[in-house]
């Protein structure tokens, strides 16, 4: 799975749970995943798969408690970072990996201007003087495509639009020129023109500025269009791992097939109902022992139901954790 | 915004009008007798001759319109020729509000007894507000803490216990259970002649004089402020505990944190900032509370402040007193209620009067 590229973050065995009054829930499961520099990982996954809670624990952004990761190791450009204090991670945090939230409504202070919430990271984290973070944060609103960025620096969020917020959002983000861009679901409470215009700014800014991307999502249509590799999530374990365009012409796991047959053609007549994929999403109260998707597949068989597959590789940087081999429709042999 | 304050400031003089006109009905419909507690020798003739001095032979309107008279243009009038000898009209014969009782002008009552309450009442809703402030954010902070489960049983103690139990518990265990030679002895009467000064008995001063006249002052303010604190902070504590909570699970704070910024800064400035908003505004409606007096706690203590001056007033059925000291709690709650929403707008950017 890891080759000899240079890898900026890497993952591997990840296991967070949250400690609830009703016992545990194992929200995220043995993930792993490296993330090369300059490069975008698309993560989909339908909600509560434990996509946000992933990137969120590798910073510790959870609430703890509840939440606790039990396993796994992080290793971020040659730092391990479950190892790290408080204060080592607190610098690691809008310096190194920036994040996007996925509501710009709420995700920004109403109280403080735009130009305070911008400059907050450049003073804390370059030490910067006022007057150069002043000048930088116009530069970043500039950046995102924000108009007349000096003057709209003294505006507060209620006075800016939604796509306009999640601009500053990624202002903010990219303040301290990180090297990995965290954007959790950063489209999803966005209308599709706004969408569109963030998606071009995203591409350009990587070109621009050539910080590696994890881009979460459970729109397949923008992953196709921005992402290099792709992770399928499925109730708290990556389930199938791919290049965007070997995932899409060749699908392995059954989840990532049903997923993708789930969309709608625009071509051709219209389908008299939409595609769903039967069933619910599993309870995560206890560790995985089976597949968890094996009550909603179409392919299962009896070992599904007792042994949970492990990632295997199918081709270079192609793996499923799948016990059915979609090649031969036949159950696979390992 | 000032065009918004000043059209408030408009609105509020017809609502005070009718506030007085109403003050003033309650006040006549009340089944008081300023002769009532004359001696019972007294004829009819005399005690009606003695109401008709009064002025109570009048008809309501006519006495209300003399009220106003005297009030709002006589007591201003006579405000600006004490203070400043600016002197319009017959300066040395105004007719002022006058009580009943006392035969003195109630305005000057009022501001012999202010300083009392200020210092008293005043003291308490600070002290209040500085405990409830950090209580309510460490207890939300640390939700569920034993910090917070001991500040929530003392915020309901100090809610739930009346403060003339409280008082009285005090004077008990620190008056009277406590040997008036101990350090730890409080004086439980209120000494309202007590000055603070550096001047001794032969009128040198001496820093030991100073001391021991403000370590007195300090000691007999101490219990009232006390009893008062309590009930202020329990109040205003719930309060900030809950807008602190509130604000606590919101995704800016989760934004705030990804920016790396310190956990300091992330509560005391982030969370802060919004969750003072509905409680300063709850602090402000709070104030006229304290020129109202604390009316029970006064009585405890002896301090005669304007609550006793009103409770005083009401036994006396002195009508002017009562009716003076009753409108002007009226204009205050209707001034800090303008100011509430004032500094609403001012601490809150999304909301903008126009």
């Amino acid at each position: 799975m890891l080759d000899a590229r240079a890898t900026i973050l890497d993952v591997a065995n990840l296991k967070t749970i949250f400690n609830t009054r009703d016992g545990e829930v194992h929200a995220v499961n043995h993930v792993s995943f490296s993330l090369a520099p300059g490069e975008l990982l698309g993560i989909v996954g339908e909600s509560g798969s434990g996509k946000s809670v992933t990137m969120m624990s590798l910073l510790k952004l959870l609430p703890m408690p509840p939440a606790e990761i039990t396993d796994g190791s992080i290793t971020f450009d040659g730092r391990n970072v479950r190892a790290m204090s408080d204060e080592e991670l607190r610098k690691v945090r809008g310096a190194e990996i920036g994040f996007i939230f996925q509501d710009p409504m709420t995700s920004l202070n109403p109280v403080f201007t735009i130009g305070f919430q911008i400059m907050e990271p450049l003073r804390l984290h370059m030490r910067m003087s006022k007057k150069a973070a002043r000048t930088r944060a116009a530069e970043l609103l500039e950046l995102v495509g924000i108009p007349d960025p000096v003057a709209r620096l003294k505006d507060f969020p209620h006075q800016f639009s939604g796509g306009m917020r999640q601009r500053v959002m990624i202002a903010i983000a990219l303040a301290c020129d990180p090297k990995v861009l965290i954007a959790d679901e950063p489209t999803t409470a966005l209308d599709v023109t706004i969408q569109a215009q963030i998606l071009e700014l995203i591409k350009d800014l990587r070109q621009k500025m050539g910080m590696a991307i994890i881009w979460i999502t459970h729109d397949l249509g923008v992953i196709a269009e921005i992402a290099d590799r792709v992770a399928v999530m499925y109730a708290g374990q990556i389930v199938e791992h791919a290049e965007v365009t070997e995932l899409f012409r060749n699908p392995q796991h059954p989840y990532t097939r049903a997923l993708l047959e789930t969309l709608p053609d625009i071509s051709g007549s219209r389908a008299k109902r939409l595609m769903s994929i039967d069933g619910q999403p599993p309870n995560l109260s206890k560790a995985p022992s089976s597949c968890e998707f094996a009550p909603r597949c179409r392919h299962v068989f009896d070992r599904c139901r007792t042994e949970n597959p492990q990632r295997r590789d199918i081709t270079n940087n192609h793996d499923v954790a799948c016990w059915w081999d979609a090649s031969t429709g036949e159950p696979a042999d390992v | 915004m000032l065009n918004y304050t000043l059209r408030r400031l408009m609105f509020t003089i017809p609502t005070l009008l009718l506030i007085s006109f109403i003050i003033f009905l309650i006040l006549d419909l009340a089944p008081n007798d300023p002769t009532g507690n004359l001696p019972l020798t007294i004829p009819p003739e005399v005690r009606e001759k003695i109401r008709a001095s009064l002025g109570l032979d009048a008809p309501m309107f006519v006495r209300y319109l003399l009220w106003c008279n005297q009030f709002f243009i006589n007591e201003p009038l006579n405000m600006l020729y004490e203070g400043f000898n600016w002197c319009i009209g017959d300066c040395e014969n105004r007719l002022r509000v006058t009580s009943w009782s006392t035969r003195s002008p109630v305005v000057d009552l009022i501001i012999e007894r202010l300083p009392q309450t200020l210092w008293v009442i005043g003291m308490s809703y600070v002290v209040g507000i500085l405990i409830a402030v950090p209580i309510g954010v460490i207890s939300a902070y640390k939700q569920y803490s034993w910090f917070d489960q001991a500040g929530t049983f003392v915020s309901m103690i100090g809610f739930s216990v009346p403060t003339f139990f409280t008082g009285v518990l005090l004077i008990v265990v620190f008056s009277v259970m406590i040997p008036n030679d101990s350090w730890f002895w409080l004086p439980s009467i209120y000494d309202t002649t007590h000055v603070v000064t550096g001047l001794d008995s032969a009128g040198e001063w001496h820093f030991s004089t100073l001391w021991s006249n403000l370590s007195f002052q300090f000691r007999q303010m101490l219990m009232p402020v006390m009893v008062l604190a309590l009930y202020n902070a329990a109040q205003i504590s719930r309060f900030m505990r809950a807008s602190m909570l509130d604000n606590l699970s919101q995704d800016y704070v989760r934004t705030a944190r990804a920016k790396g910024l310190k956990e300091k800064t992330v509560l005391l400035v982030h969370v802060l900032r919004n969750s003072m908003i509905p409680v300063v505004t709850v602090i402000a409606l709070g104030v006229p509370q304290i020129f109202g007096g604390a009316i029970i706690t006064e009585q405890i203590f002896k301090v005669n402040g304007l609550g006793q001056l009103l409770i005083v007033g009401i036994q006396g059925a002195d009508i002017p007193l009562v009716q003076t000291l009753t409108f002007l709690f009226a204009v205050l709650i209707v001034i800090f209620n303008l100011i509430a929403d004032v500094l609403y707008g001012l601490l809150d950017p999304r909301i903008r009067y126009e």
